[in-house]
């Protein structure tokens, strides 16, 4: 079980960092939202899985019945979720903005930091 | 009491200034009762000192590592003490005059005041850190008075010059002083000095020297790190009177001498101390011979003096360490006067060069005398306390056999080529027909002539009585650097045999050099445009290698182009995750094909690799987007189905908001509808991304074949329906366990909420222009 959920993971990673390998600014935006799933399956993951019992107390009982899930991993990707959307939501506003300002959504040709064939600094004392 | 003497001259440097907006120039008086105080203080301690006793103190500093502020007074440092104070003090005076009227004068007390107080740190620092950092503090004030005249490129390449080569060299020495601790295991010169046997058996002891060495040659201006020193005079001359002649380049000195007893009577220091300085010795006078600026004459001399001392530091004989002792005291006296007295002639005459002077000594009568006193000295005449050391060197050097006669012969010519610029500065000015100088030439008031007149005077009254300087100076000197009791004797009643007779030889050719000095420079000039550039050209050649250097890689590892960094980091990660693994063979057990997964579920994995699958080869924006819209919902059935109802809701919710605004802001833009990668870089970014991608299924699968350790989760099932009273256990690790992390997460929302609005609320005044960093172009801000 576990085996295919990491296979799944390796393939969210590598789709993600493919897209981040890109030039273009949406492009590398698609893969930061494909990055926030496949870590949060990798969290998920790695508190091993159990199949439909959510972790919820049942009334008159003082703790979980066996095999209901593991709900640390659930409070730690909850806040991940809401935390990566924030990321998401901000980078798309700068590259908005970027586009907006720069024309382009190439990063090579934001260059307004370090433009090309930029002077060396003076020799002397 | 030693405590407040050490932070004296630094208090009097944070008042300088203030004191010199009001005194204006008369505020050296009230300045140098600083060091004059000290000095008094030191003074006190010499019939103990003298008496063979030592002086000790400090607080503990880091005492789980040994590091303590401690101090040490013994003959040596105290003879550094009283002279660092007592020049200094006519210094102070000699700046007041000197620098009479300069609108930055206040920083410039400031600045020497400072030097002072780290120079007698350095001496009287008995732990290796104090004296490491004070040692770099003298490199650093030397720095700011060398660059001093700020506004000349001279000056700041000169000073720029004398950082990297001294504090260089300072770091070698912080490298030794590691050496020896580790060694020794103290920290402590005064407990070091004892332990010379277990250092010289130390197979680290070669490696341990030469750093020290680095740092000594470096400081103390020996071939062929020499360039700094010359140069250094491009600072005002008191600087080059005080650091550059009397003290700091004498910290080398102090050190060798101070580690002598510790690291000396090997071979190696036996045959690389009396080398290299004998070389020193040759180069310094030689060159000296080509200049024809009183303080560039003076200054190659003062390079030649240190290699003479660092020659017989190492030299080891019976009368060796006794002639240094001597001829660093004398050297110090003569040599701060006679720089002194050119900063006179050039700030009266209006010219230091030694072609276009003549005839001073009828305008500068006592400038003239105390000049003269100090070439005596210097020249090594009877009843002058530079004879003492000459006649003592004569003793130390001369023997019979060959290194005797080779080391002999480089004093002899050393000496006798010293002697001759000795009266070319102190004498040859002031004699002759009077010369038409830049400005009308006329006596210096006294705060200009009373350093050098002292000096001169102490010179002449400690040859003559030179029985009370060997029982209070010289000899508990002498008996600090060789660590065992040293009687100095020499008197300065000449009596008859070999060392007179070589005192005799080099004032001979003295003279002779002298009365041709003029041919003797034509002929140096020669000599040395025939030999070609020497140290000097190769910093700067070395310095701008480094900015090429340094262009180059800056160029290669920040080329300015995102995608490299990118792929950098990726390739870095794609390594760490399989390298290690497969070095250690701790990659996972391959499993059998799961049988234990349902169809819905692989219909749900399926779903997801689809999407992603649909976002990499969308052909443009709007399906690349819903796509993701795709996989985002496949994760969030797939949370749903092992027991996740809460991340299924949030993750529906933002996926949907994701996508919804995704799309609306993508389709505002007019965008290339998809990513064209050449082939090329299609495949290497596939390999990268796969690489990571099966890192991380790798990883994931070897930790989840390993025990799972429940401790967490067993305290959160214990303790959430009992203690925090909650059903829904993760809502309770949430807000109740977790609650101020929550806090944070909160926080992080609306500062990107913040972040946001601020990015859509600027509106664009125009095409941004590039950044300007040219300082010289105003006017064109970046905006």
């Amino acid at each position: 079980m576990e085996f295919v959920l990491a296979c799944l993971v390796g393939a969210f990673f590598a789709a993600a960092i493919y897209l981040l390998l890109s030039r273009h600014t949406v492009r590398m935006l698609l893969g930061i939202a494909i990055l926030g799933n496949a870590v949060n399956l990798l969290i998920f993951t790695g508190g091993r899985l159990t199949r439909e019992v959510p972790p919820i107390i049942g009334s008159g009982l003082d703790t979980l019945t066996a095999g209901a899930a593991n709900p640390l991993p659930q409070a730690l990707i909850l806040t991940a979720i809401v935390i990566s959307f924030s990321f998401f939501a901000f980078l798309l506003v700068l590259t908005y903005r970027a586009f907006q300002e720069l024309g382009t959504d190439d990063t090579d040709e934001m260059r307004l930091a370090e433009p090309k064939n930029d002077p060396l600094p003076p020799a002397g004392y | 009491m030693t405590l407040l003497c050490l932070f004296l001259p630094f208090i009097a440097a944070a008042f300088a200034p203030l004191a010199t907006r009001h005194l204006q120039h008369n505020a050296a008086w009230l300045l140098a009762l600083a060091p004059a105080f000290s000095f008094v203080y030191f003074a006190g301690s010499l019939p103990e000192i003298a008496a063979g006793e030592v002086v000790t103190g400090g607080y503990a500093w880091v005492p789980s590592l040994n590091l303590s502020f401690s101090w040490f007074i013994d003959g040596l440092s105290l003879t550094f003490a009283l002279l660092i104070t007592g020049i200094g003090t006519l210094i102070v005076l000699y700046a007041g005059g000197y620098m009479k009227g300069h609108p930055q004068q206040g920083r410039f007390f400031s600045f020497i005041l400072l030097f002072m107080g780290a120079m007698l740190g350095l001496v009287l620092s008995d732990s290796f850190l104090m004296l490491f950092v004070y040692w770099e503090l003298t490199s650093i004030t030397s720095f700011l008075l060398i660059g001093f005249d700020h506004q000349r490129e001279a000056a700041r390449r000169s000073a720029l010059q004398a950082l990297v080569i001294t504090g260089g060299g300072g770091l070698f020495l912080l490298a030794g002083l590691i050496f020896l601790w580790n060694i020794t295991g103290v920290t402590q010169l005064s407990l070091l000095v004892h332990m010379g046997d277990a250092l010289r058996a130390s197979p680290f002891y070669l490696a341990t020297l030469l750093l020290v060495l680095g740092g000594c040659f470096t400081k103390s201006a020996q071939f062929p790190f020499h360039a700094w020193l010359p140069n250094a005079m491009e600072a005002p001359t008191p600087v080059s009177a005080y650091l550059h002649s009397a003290t700091m380049v004498k910290a080398g000195v102090y050190l060798l001498m101070r580690l002598n007893p510790a690291l000396g009577q090997t071979a190696a220091w036996e045959i690389l101390l009396p080398f290299f300085g004998g070389i020193t010795l040759i180069v310094g006078t030689f060159l000296s011979l080509r200049q024809t600026d009183l303080k560039l004459m003076l200054a190659y001399t003062t390079m030649a003096s240190l290699g003479l001392l660092v020659m017989l530091t190492g030299f080891d004989s019976e009368h060796s360490v006794a002639a240094a002792v001597l001829y660093l005291v004398a050297h110090s006296l003569f040599k701060g006067a006679l720089f002194m007295v050119a900063g006179i002639i050039d700030h009266e005459a209006g010219t230091r060069d030694a072609t276009k002077l003549g005839g001073l000594a009828k305008a500068m009568p006592i400038t003239f005398a105390a000049a003269l006193l100090a070439a005596l000295s210097m020249g090594g005449l009877p009843l002058f306390f530079g004879f003492l050391a000459k006649e003592e060197i004569y003793y130390a050097l001369a023997a019979g056999d060959l290194r005797s006669i080779l080391f002999t012969l480089v004093a002899i010519i050393g000496n006798g080529l010293m002697f001759a610029i000795a009266f070319a500065v102190g004498l040859k000015p002031f004699i002759g027909k009077a010369v038409k100088t830049p400005k009308h030439a006329h006596e210096g008031p006294v705060l200009l002539w009373l350093g050098p007149a002292v000096l001169a005077l102490l010179g002449l009254t400690g040859g003559i009585l030179s029985g009370v300087a060997h029982r209070f100076i010289s000899t508990p000197m002498a008996t600090a650097v060789k660590g065992v009791p040293t009687e100095v004797t020499i008197s300065t009643i000449p009596h008859l045999g070999i060392a007179l007779a070589l005192s005799v030889v080099t004032v001979a050719f003295g003279v002779v050099v002298y009365l041709l000095i003029d041919r003797a420079r034509a002929l140096m000039v020669r000599v040395l445009d025939a030999i070609g550039p020497g140290p000097d050209k190769a910093f700067d050649a070395i310095l701008a290698g480094l900015v090429r250097l340094s262009v180059c890689v800056t160029r290669i590892t920040q080329p300015g182009r995102m995608e490299v960094y990118v792929t950098a980091t990726f390739i870095i990660l794609a390594a760490t995750l399989l390298v290690p693994p497969i070095l250690y063979g701790e990659l996972p057990a391959m499993p059998a094909m799961p049988s234990d997964v349902l169809m819905h579920e692989w219909a749900f994995f399926g779903l997801a690799l689809i999407g992603i699958l649909a976002v990499l080869t969308a052909k443009n924006r709007l399906t690349a987007i819903a796509a993701l819209g795709i996989q985002g919902f496949a994760v969030a059935v797939i949370f749903l189905l092992f027991g996740a109802p809460d991340l299924s809701f949030t993750q529906f919710m933002v996926e949907t908001l994701s996508v919804v605004i995704l799309a609306l802001v993508m389709t505002r833009l007019r965008l290339a509808p998809s990513d064209h990668r050449p082939m090329g870089q299609m495949l290497l970014d596939g390999a990268i991304a796969i690489a990571c991608g099966t890192g991380f299924a790798l990883m994931l699968m070897k930790s989840t074949q390993n025990a799972f350790n429940n401790s967490l989760t067993d305290f959160f099932n214990a303790y959430s329906k009992v203690i925090a009273h909650g059903a829904n256990v993760v809502n309770v690790i949430i807000v109740d366990f977790r609650g101020t992390d929550t806090l944070g997460e909160i926080a992080v929302v609306m500062i990107t909420g913040l972040a946001i609005l601020a990015l859509i609320r600027i509106r664009a005044g125009g095409p941004l222009k590039p950044a300007d960093n040219d300082p010289d172009r105003t006017g064109g801000h970046a905006r």
